[in-house]
């Protein structure tokens, strides 16, 4: 595999989606979250090629990126678990179902499964306070979590 | 002839299989040979009640609930398309008690429609606030918003026709219309139920608030953990678009807006206006101080409105209906309705919209019903992270701005979230400092550090270390980050805290030391 291509690729693909973006006012954020979409994480390289682009400094973009939860610096197992840890979650039990999740997974927070399918990520609010534990697994919702039905959701997406 | 069946498109719906229900009913009425039409609609609010499947009838709408797809054999067998006996059979929608004592006004439409079609929208009502504000001088807009006595229903309770009187007399080439539809308080899904259920009701207070303003563009801040959202609010501006509301002649007046949606990206404090209007122009979202008010120098230093999805969903039937209409419901300064949210260990958790005045106890125990669990409510938390929890001692304390404020907490944006008694509130005022500590963004130093000491403080008080005098130094610490923080995640988080602190001390008694339970 040619490392050298795949990277000028990469660097290409950047420069595109900056460009998409250009027209709006304040493109960073909408320019960051389609990086990220594409590659799973935002690079070092990529702030690199952002700042130029957009005519910040390199601090600028790694400042806004660092600043917000959402943006990662290396990417994340094939499917994202979110599992809300908020106020109207621990009314009905989510931290001891994420001390089972946890275990059954092997991992801590932010961690990902050592056969990279799975990251679990804390997030504090789903909008799904009434129909508590919530979660949401890539783009998809749950609600009314117990362990069995998180586990069966966990083990659906795995196959 | 075929029969409408409703299944909601809600996250909330989803979360509990509404796609499989709904495929499922497909499948069977092919099965069987009958005509049925799927519309996807809002939730009507009735949570645990979710999936809900309505029916049409000749009656009004049968509704089912919760079903789910194991279920939808056995309610064909039951002939529930003509209404038909069944034990998820709750009779008529509109007649269920937690539905039927409701006073809906913004959330009208929500749960009936088809949240994208503007069919429905014109059917039900819409635009004609619009159209009567097309017909108005803007500053007649403006008055009729100030003398409808709305607030705003972001948390901070300022009245909204001021804040769009200032924004309205300053004098730019450009202002914005902004919509912080960052919803991130636990226990709140208002926001997010009416930008899936209803998206046109927003574009319209929107497009109003830019007529009133002098505003041409409008962004709408949406926080990223809601994407079905973020989809149907983007789906719902581009059929605004092709339809003429928005654009270079709103419904072919003189009158430019357009809008667009953005996405946060998981930073709590983006919720705050200032911190909110740094985020859209692609910065950090640190808190900026005030003055200089966003309604002067706010988006790229223009003036700006920066408004909650209440507030702005709320402006359409005021000015459909007239501001006298809308100020007649509440009490004292609060005016209106108010769309609360029952969460938590709750029974009949959901929506709720009714006019203020209802009392704390009401809404817990008779409206929802007291704790799933079945256990006695110890504690309730109002108003999102930043709010005070209340023991069942103060639920006699009256839902508007100033009672709440009277007795130490605050509305916010009327999140009620129950725990019942086997909540320990030690931990519930370290997870407050905790939250605090995670999402500060780190502008001023109270809350920064505060955060930080705080947990440590916590920490130390559960431990049995120096209790009183680290209680002392905790409410201290406290009331340094109440007065000296810049914004309400520093200044409010004291709230929960401190009323953790104050109605359950009880929970902060030194643990019994292992040795003398032996």
């Amino acid at each position: 595999m040619n490392i050298r291509a795949v990277a000028v690729d990469e660097a290409t693909r950047v420069s595109e989606i900056v460009e998409s973006c250009r027209h709006l006012e304040g493109p960073l954020l909408p320019v960051l979250h389609k990086v990220q979409e594409e590659f799973g994480f935002v690079a070092e390289s990529a702030k690199q090629i952002i700042a130029k682009a957009l005519n910040l400094s390199r601090a600028d973009v790694h400042g806004v990126v660092t600043f917000y939860h959402d943006f990662r610096d290396h990417p994340a197992g094939r499917h994202r678990l979110k599992l809300c840890r908020a106020e109207a979650c621990q009314s009905m039990g989510c931290e001891s179902l994420a001390e089972q999740i946890k275990a059954k997974l092997g991992v801590d927070w932010h961690g990902t499964t050592s056969d990279g399918a799975i990251t679990l990520e804390p997030v504090f609010c789903l909008g799904l306070c009434a129909q508590a534990p919530a979660a949401m697994l890539d783009g998809d919702v749950y609600a009314r979590l117990d362990e069995d039905c998180l586990g069966d959701i966990l083990t659906e997406a795995r196959r | 002839m075929s029969v409408t069946v409703f299944v909601p498109r809600d996250a909330a719906a989803l979360a509990v299989g509404a796609d499989r229900v709904a495929a499922a009913i497909e499948k069977e009425a092919a099965l069987r040979g009958v005509d049925v039409r799927i519309v996807r609609n809002g939730s009507r609010g009735m949570l645990w009640l979710e999936v809900l499947v309505e029916v049409r009838t000749s009656q009004g709408r049968v509704a089912y609930g919760p079903v789910k797809a194991s279920d939808v054999a056995s309610l064909f067998d039951a002939d529930f398309l003509n209404g038909g006996h069944h034990p998820l059979c709750h009779g008529l929608s509109k007649e269920i008690p937690f539905f039927k004592s409701q006073t809906r006004l913004t959330f009208a439409r929500c749960g009936v429609t088809d949240p994208l079609s503007l069919e429905d929208y014109r059917h039900y009502q819409g635009l004609k606030g619009l159209a009567n504000a097309l017909a108005m001088a803007p500053a007649d807009i403006v008055k009729q918003v100030t003398d409808s006595g709305l607030r705003g229903r972001g948390g901070a309770g300022f009245p909204t026709g001021i804040k769009w009187k200032t924004v309205a007399d300053a004098v730019a080439d450009q202002k914005y219309i902004v919509c912080n539809a960052d919803e991130g308080d636990s226990g709140t899904f208002a926001d997010r139920m009416i930008m899936e259920g209803d998206p046109f009701v927003l574009i319209e207070g929107m497009v109003i608030a830019g007529i009133a303003v002098g505003a041409t563009k409008g962004y709408i801040y949406i926080r990223s953990e809601y994407p079905h959202a973020i989809a149907t609010m983007g789906e719902a501006i581009e059929t605004a678009r092709q339809e003429g509301i928005l654009g270079s002649s709103v419904l072919g007046s003189t009158y430019a807006f357009d809008m667009e949606v953005r996405v946060g990206a998981g930073a709590y404090v983006c919720g705050e206006e200032t911190s909110l209007l740094n985020s859209l122009e692609g910065k950090r979202g640190v808190v900026r101080a005030k003055p200089p008010l966003p309604a002067l120098q706010g988006l790229f230093g223009k003036p700006t409105i920066v408004n909650n999805v209440m507030s702005l969903a709320s402006i359409p039937v005021i000015m459909d209906r007239g501001a006298g209409f809308y100020r007649d419901f509440g009490v004292g300064r609060s005016h209106g309705t108010i769309p609360i949210q029952l969460a938590g260990n709750l029974k009949h958790g959901g929506l709720y919209e009714t006019a203020f005045g209802l009392s704390l106890g009401q809404l817990v125990n008779e409206i929802g019903g007291g704790t799933i669990t079945g256990r006695p409510v110890k504690a309730v938390q109002v108003g999102g992270p930043l709010g005070a929890y209340f023991p069942p001692s103060l639920f006699d304390t009256i839902f508007d701005y100033e009672a709440f404020a009277a007795a130490g907490g605050l509305i916010g944006h009327a999140g009620v979230v129950v725990f019942d008694d086997t909540a320990d509130m030690l931990k519930q005022a370290r997870f407050a400092m905790e939250f605090c500590a995670v999402e500060s963004c780190g502008k001023c130093t109270p809350c920064r550090i505060g955060s930080t000491r705080g947990v440590e403080t916590v920490d130390k008080i559960a431990c049995g270390i120096e209790p009183e005098k680290n209680k002392a130094l905790l409410e201290d610490l406290c009331n340094t980050m109440k007065f000296g923080s810049l914004c309400a995640l520093g200044g409010f988080t004291p709230y929960p805290v401190m009323s953790a602190l104050k109605h359950f001390p009880e929970d902060f008694a030194p643990a019994p030391l292992v040795e003398a339970a032996e």
